[in-house]
């Protein structure tokens, strides 16, 4: 079974993003801002991490430059979530090494054609 | 809504645009031509219904007509049919053809997703087909979706689907809340109103033709007929998608699968030769305007 990290401070949207990816069998782990995200790779990478930008304590960037240093950290497949939907955000997030990126909202059919896309599933 | 309303609509229907209203489908008339009959005045769409039937006024029957067809389409969509466009399709044009035009024909593109798909495609192929140029057609029945497939605009929610990330910031720019598609893959698409039940040879020779998700709305004589006239004016060495869930099986022997795939069809030589009147007969010319 694959893992996928959801990185979000709000609790909803972890629980929405829990159920769908749960239903296209995921082993779901879940972190409220960047630097809790960033302890649990440390933990055990996961296979793919679904990641907001704005968050408290640590945002969805920093924490991408910081995986992408950490030892087996280039593994992950990260896919951006965000209200955040501009050129520019899009763009610097993909030179980062995040492999896409999903406008909230967002539902089931978007994350599903998404992981997809990056081979997830 | 009285069962001769309904018949009514679905015989006007089948007349205009060839959809079959099944008894399966009624549950659509009233979401569908609610916003019609507001528009129109109608206290519901009980007396639009009526007064289809007592009046011809064309420019509702329009209305009614483009409100009942299924407009569903998304970026590449099911994904295999662009695959093996790169795969099968520019690679057998890229041996035979001495120029290096290809004629593709969206049928009933709807919105333009499909089109603009092929052309997004065939920019990401140009390294790999130098020589080779898509000339795209897209044609749909409907007024309201030829107008959002020109213009280009998309919601956020339809870049979504379907369309990687890197292809959107490739060719898109944001409009407020919604999405262009850059002038470039916009000039490389030609888009008419045309509906699939008039005389098709007007189009003109296709080397690859896309009718997806079309047909099924069709009784097997029109189904039989849009697929022979598409053999006619199909290149011998051209190609035929349909939709995943679609077969010329039991409908006509025109075409025949190419092997190893699903959806991809060629020309059954022997069958589509009888098919024309003559060998040299030439096709009528290009119509000045849209028919529908």
């Amino acid at each position: 079974m694959k893992t996928c990290l959801v990185v979000d401070d709000s609790r909803v949207i972890r629980k929405v993003a829990r159920r769908i990816l749960e239903n296209l069998q995921f082993e779901v782990l879940e972190a409220a801002d960047g630097q809790e995200a960033l302890d649990a790779c440390k933990a055990a990478m996961p296979n793919a991490v679904l990641l907001d930008w704005n968050m408290p304590v640590m945002d969805g960037i920093t924490f991408l430059k910081h995986l992408r240093k950490e030892q087996g950290g280039k593994d992950p497949i990260v896919v951006f979530c965000t209200t955040e939907n501009d050129l520019s955000h899009i763009t610097e997030a993909l030179t980062e090494g995040a492999s896409e990126y999903i406008m909230k909202p967002f539902d089931g059919d978007i994350l599903e054609a998404k992981f997809q896309e990056v081979g997830l599933i | 809504m009285t069962p001769e309303d309904i018949e009514h609509l679905a015989a006007l229907l089948k007349a205009r645009s060839g959809l079959i209203l099944g008894a399966d489908k009624t549950y659509l008339i009233e979401s569908r031509l609610a916003p019609i009959a507001r528009k129109e005045g109608f206290a519901n769409v009980a007396g639009l219904l009526t007064a289809l039937r007592t009046r011809r006024d064309e420019k509702v029957i329009l209305a009614v007509v483009d409100a009942m067809t299924t407009n569903e389409t998304f970026f590449f969509r099911d994904k295999t049919p662009f695959d093996q466009f790169k795969s099968d399709v520019l690679p057998a044009f890229a041996k035979s053809r001495i120029s290096g035009d290809i004629k593709v024909w969206c049928a009933a593109c709807s919105t333009g997703q499909e089109p603009y798909s092929l052309a997004m495609m065939m920019d990401e192929a140009r390294a790999q087909f130098p020589r080779i140029n898509l000339d795209i057609l897209a044609t749909d029945i409907s007024d309201r979706c030829l107008e959002k497939a020109q213009a280009g605009l998309y919601t956020q929610f339809e870049v979504q689907r379907g369309l990687p990330i890197t292809m959107m910031v490739k060719n898109f720019e944001k409009v407020d809340e919604m999405w262009r598609i850059s002038p470039k893959m916009r000039q490389g698409v030609r888009f008419r109103k045309y509906n699939l039940l008039d005389d098709l040879r007007g189009l003109g020779r296709m080397d690859v033709i896309y009718c997806r998700n079309v047909l099924i709305y069709f009784d097997i004589a029109t189904k039989k007929r849009v697929l022979e006239q598409m053999a006619t004016m199909l290149a011998d060495d051209g190609y035929l998608f349909l939709g995943a869930a679609e077969t010329v099986l039991g409908i006509t022997d025109a075409f025949k699968p190419l092997q190893g795939t699903r959806g991809l069809y060629v020309k059954n030589m022997s069958a589509s030769a009888s098919l024309r009147p003559s060998a040299t007969s030439s096709l009528p010319p290009l119509r000045a305007a849209g028919a529908a």
